[in-house]
């Protein structure tokens, strides 16, 4: 008996599982996690995954929430440990009153485990080379079998599983009966030989709803098929290649002429990222919607292209799916820490919009909205995904499209307008805000043509080099920038139960962690005022939320407290009253790192003097 | 002054072309360049052959990166749109600007420290994409707007105005296009109009990646005794290939006298290169051997000039992406959205 009481939870905990590389388990992990939404639960399923194709270690975390906190918890309360180089590790993280499953044809000496967990060893390679003779099917149904070990382990609905397997292999028919074979090798291999189910339980529910299960790289580019982009230019770059991957399947499907069964876009993969968004600005300068996919190094690279699309007043939408830097850093881990180098990315003074979704959903309405406001606000325009959003699935709302809508192209001079006599001047802020008109290239044969440069320029795009008129240009640049800040997305407020002093602040893959803390910090007696900022730049009432309270924790993940040097940047803030919560290890954030981390300061600030006894 | 705009009175007299446009209708600002500049020659040939070839001026895109002759598309053209890029990606840019168009023209212009140095990358994929488009190379081997420093297609062994010998070896933009695919390749001399007029017409009619490298020599920095890219250096050392009449799809074809020694090039547009060999053994469409001829030329120090190669079925890009024929950027919410009913769907397979 473990010396510590077994956990006993239902509908409520984390499985974990530690694999090796290019072994196959991704998928029969995967139908694992699909096979609880099944049965009408919440799960959030992680890869944690390195930059490698086969031979080390990667692990999938399967968060089970009947309550429907989809963050990331921390901690294992079963370990389904098959890496044998990760296994002491693997065995460290588990909670007390936690399980083991682990792989027991070889034994292990009884040091190798610990005294406050319970141990549960199934032979499965025994088991796999009696039942297989291929090496390849040795390794590929040893996955299978211990997903059948599960549903008897955790009282799984075996039914949802098999049919996982029949919609997985449909198609491919004579794979399903060996992976519903092995499926049942596995469950009655525990049923026959283990103590089940254990204290984690499983039970049928109804919280899943309507809502769709999709990585957030293939809803935002869906978000951008949508949006109306047609020309994409890309270099692979983890972890923002799927969205690329992902673009070119949904063209394939939704923009293939019926008729011509021709293409109604144009993906090209670049030479470099210098070459990707050349292309992205090139094909918006002639009036296309284009975008590219990238995360931090390629940010890095397009640099000095960004800043002509800035000062050039081009649109071009960039996806970054961002990755732990800096320099290559760690690439396949998250992070939230391209904040500054996409906020003034590029020489001189710049500015750029950023858009901060926190799902896939809101990657899907961001995404296509990002193009609607690179034309209106003709410049570059960010999406900041990351690597915990853009590459997981998530349980989200399903998404939705108004089909009244149709694009913003922006202030576009057209043929009729220049023959009309309309003055055109590019650079001339007639409406106040801030935004010229442009036109596109091939117009019209005598107006409205104009050469378009990134060397200062007057207001009707004539060269120049005289201090006022440069002047006058950068001022109306920042006046657009102050349109901005109304039509970006507008920050959401959540106030706390009773007036508080304190607020939070925080950005886009935090969210669902920052969501389950509130209950936490609440739980410790304290009240938080929460805003999810969602845009920048920022609205009017960040300046406001942050006026309102005493101490506004900013939390979010990078060492350097980007967004809050932002917040102080534009706000013009006092820093002193922005507190940094910052989680940078790689991995997302969790709800018990906020709530402990608020927790603690927030026990601090409302100590009441200890009484003095003489 | 760049920002000076030319007089717009002119000649009544002034011959006009099948649209009723003069010369002047081609012409852009004033050019702020070295009196005698090479570019400015090359300008002219453009002037010259979007006349002859009697193109709407607004439905060409001028597309450039840095320097000197990235400074040269505000000089013609002044009724179609310019851009002018950052240092060596002109190609990526006017590969965008294609893919969102395939409509108009597309004309990039470039010099030889923006494509042979910062920008080899982007030069070379270009080409291998096959984009539709006339690339223009200003080559003079130099520097100009920083004043005189070696460029990556100066020559070994030539001497720079400061007197530094260069160590470091060239590379050949011509023989580099060819091997990268490019489906019309040319050299010509700014100093040599005859010869480069017909050859910017022939690429601008060519409907696939055509590039043509133009010697230049730079007037302030690279003309002097030691040069290889001076006037007096090129003019000693052309070894023209071929003589070409550029014959649009409009006009009669004129075999000349010398019937015997033309080739004719039908272009996929309909019209016609009327190709007069001054190498008796030169095949205008191997490859291989181009790259051959050059090679035993350069060694002898002799610079080719001509249109050294054209592919007869050129494809481009938007063949191989199978695109649309209505441009990219003349689509709309209609055409590009799939609606909330394929949206339900979609939903409705991720649960």
């Amino acid at each position: 008996m473990p010396t510590a009481a077994p956990i006993s939870r239902i509908n409520d905990f984390v499985v974990r599982f530690a694999n090796v590389n290019g072994s196959g388990s991704a998928s029969a992990n995967e139908m694992f996690a699909r096979a609880i939404l099944r049965m009408g639960e919440p799960v959030a399923p992680r890869n944690i995954f390195p930059s490698n194709i086969q031979g080390l270690p990667t692990w999938y975390e399967v968060r089970v929430s009947e309550e429907g906190h989809l963050g990331a918890r921390g901690g294992t309360d079963l370990m389904v440990a098959m890496n044998p180089q990760t296994f002491d590790k693997d065995i460290a993280g588990i909670e007390p009153g936690g399980y083991l499953l682990y792989d027991s044809t070889k034994p292990y000496p009884p040091s190798k485990f610990r005294d406050d967990i319970t141990v549960i060893g199934v032979p499965l390679t025994a088991i796999c080379n009696r039942e297989y003779t291929d090496p390849r099917q040795r390794q590929l149904f040893k996955n299978i079998i211990y997903i059948g070990v599960l549903t008897a382990l955790l009282d799984m609905d075996v039914a949802a599983v098999e049919q996982l397997i029949a919609e997985q292999y449909k198609g491919k028919d004579k794979l399903i009966g060996p992976n519903v074979k092995a499926l049942h090798i596995g469950r009655d291999y525990a049923i026959l030989n283990l103590a089940h189910p254990i204290g984690l339980r499983l039970r049928k529910a109804d919280k899943v709803g309507d809502k769709i299960f999709v990585e957030g790289n293939s809803a935002a580019a869906l978000g951008a098929v949508y949006g109306g982009a047609t020309v994409c230019a890309w270099y692979p770059i983890t972890p923002s290649s799927s969205l690329a991957d992902a673009f070119t399947k949904w063209c394939a499907k939704y923009r293939v002429d019926p008729e011509t069964k021709k293409a109604k876009y144009a993906i090209v993969q670049a030479e470099d990222e210098l070459a990707s968004i050349g292309m992205v600005i090139g094909a918006a300068w002639n009036g296309a919607r284009a975008f590219t996919a990238t995360s931090g190094p390629g940010i890095s690279l397009m640099q000095e292209f960004i800043g002509l699309g800035y000062f050039a007043e081009i649109p071009a939408v960039l996806f970054n799916v961002q990755r732990a830097g800096p320099s290559t850093g760690m690439p396949t881990r998250t992070q939230q820490c391209d904040l500054t180098s996409c906020a003034y990315a590029s020489h001189g003074d710049t500015k750029h919009v950023m858009l901060f979704p926190e799902n896939p959903a809101e990657a899907f309405e961001m995404g296509a909205q990002a193009f609607d406001l690179a034309d209106r606000l003709q410049t570059p325009v960010f999406v900041m995904l990351d690597l915990e959003i853009g590459m997981n699935h998530h349980l989200c709302r399903p998404l939705k499209w108004d089909d009244s809508r149709s694009y913003d192209r922006g202030k576009v001079m057209t043929y009729e307008d220049l023959e009309a006599g309309k003055d055109f001047g590019r650079y001339l802020d007639v409406d106040g805000d801030g935004i010229p008109y442009r036109t596109y290239p091939g117009t019209h044969p005598t107006k409205g043509s104009f050469f378009t440069r990134g060397t200062s320029r007057d207001r009707y795009a004539r060269y120049t080099e005289e201090g006022p008129l440069y002047v006058d240009n950068m001022q109306r640049l920042l006046r657009k920038f102050e349109t901005a800040k109304d039509l970006v997305p507008k920050p959401l407020t959540a106030n706390a139960a009773k007036p508080s002093k304190y607020g939070v602040i925080y950005i886009g893959s935090t969210a669902p962690a920052m969501d389950e803390a509130i209950h936490m910090i609440e739980a410790r007696g304290h009240a938080v005022d929460r805003m999810r900022v969602r845009g920048f730049p920022f609205h009017s009432s960040v300046n406001s939320f942050v006026a309102d309270h005493d101490f506004v924790f900013v939390v979010e993940q990078n060492r350097d407290a980007q967004l809050r040097s932002l917040i102080v940047n534009e706000c013009g803030i006092d820093p002193v009253r922005l507190v940094p919560i910052l989680h940078f290890d790689g991995t997302p954030i969790t709800a018990r790192f906020i709530a402990r981390a608020i927790g603690d300061h927030l026990d601090q600030m409302t100590m009441k003097p200890a009484k003095v006894t003489s | 002054m760049t920002y000076l705009a030319k007089p717009k009175f002119h000649h009544p007299g002034l011959p006009k072309n099948e649209l009723g446009y003069t010369h002047r209708d081609y012409e852009g600002k004033v050019s702020t360049l070295c009196a005698g500049c090479g570019h400015d020659s090359i300008t002219a040939s453009i002037i010259q052959a979007c006349f002859d070839l009697a193109i709407e001026p607004h439905r060409v895109a001028k597309i450039s990166g840095i320097g000197c002759s990235s400074k040269t598309p505000d000089y013609f053209l002044g009724n179609s749109h310019g851009f002018n890029t950052v240092h060596g990606r002109m190609p990526s840019v006017l590969t965008g600007a294609n893919l969102a168009n395939r409509d108009l023209i597309y004309l990039g212009v470039s010099g030889d420290g923006d494509s042979a140095s910062i920008g080899l990358g982007q030069f070379a994929h270009c080409l291998r994409r096959g984009v539709n488009m006339t690339y223009i190379v200003e080559n003079n081997g130099v520097y100009g707007l920083t004043k005189g420093q070696f460029s990556a297609t100066a020559d070994r062994g030539s001497k720079s105005k400061r007197g530094v010998i260069n160590t470091d070896n060239s590379i050949d933009m011509v023989a580099m296009a060819l091997q990268l695919g490019a489906t019309f390749v040319a050299r010509s001399f700014s100093g040599d109009k005859a010869q480069l007029v017909p050859i910017i017409k022939a690429a601008i009619a060519h409907q696939g990646a055509a590039f043509i490298d133009v010697i230049s020599p730079c007037i302030a920095f690279n003309n002097h005794a030691g040069s290889t890219k001076s006037f007096d250096f090129v003019r000693e050392h052309n070894e023209a290939v071929s003589k070409l009449d550029f014959i649009s799809p409009r006009m009669p074809i004129e075999i000349s006298q010398e019937a015997g020694t033309v080739e004719i090039v039908e272009q996929h547009d309909g019209s016609k290169i009327a190709l007069r060999k001054l190498a008796a053994d030169y095949d205008l469409h191997d490859r291989t051997a181009a790259l051959g001829f050059l090679q035993h030329h350069a060694a002898k120090g002799q610079v080719v000039t001509g249109l050294l190669f054209v592919e007869k079925e050129a494809e481009d890009l938007h063949t191989h992406l199978h695109t649309v024929d209505t441009p990219l950027n003349a689509l709309g919410t209609e055409e590009l959205c799939p609606g909330s009913a394929a949206l339900d769907a979609f939903n409705a397979s991720m649960r």
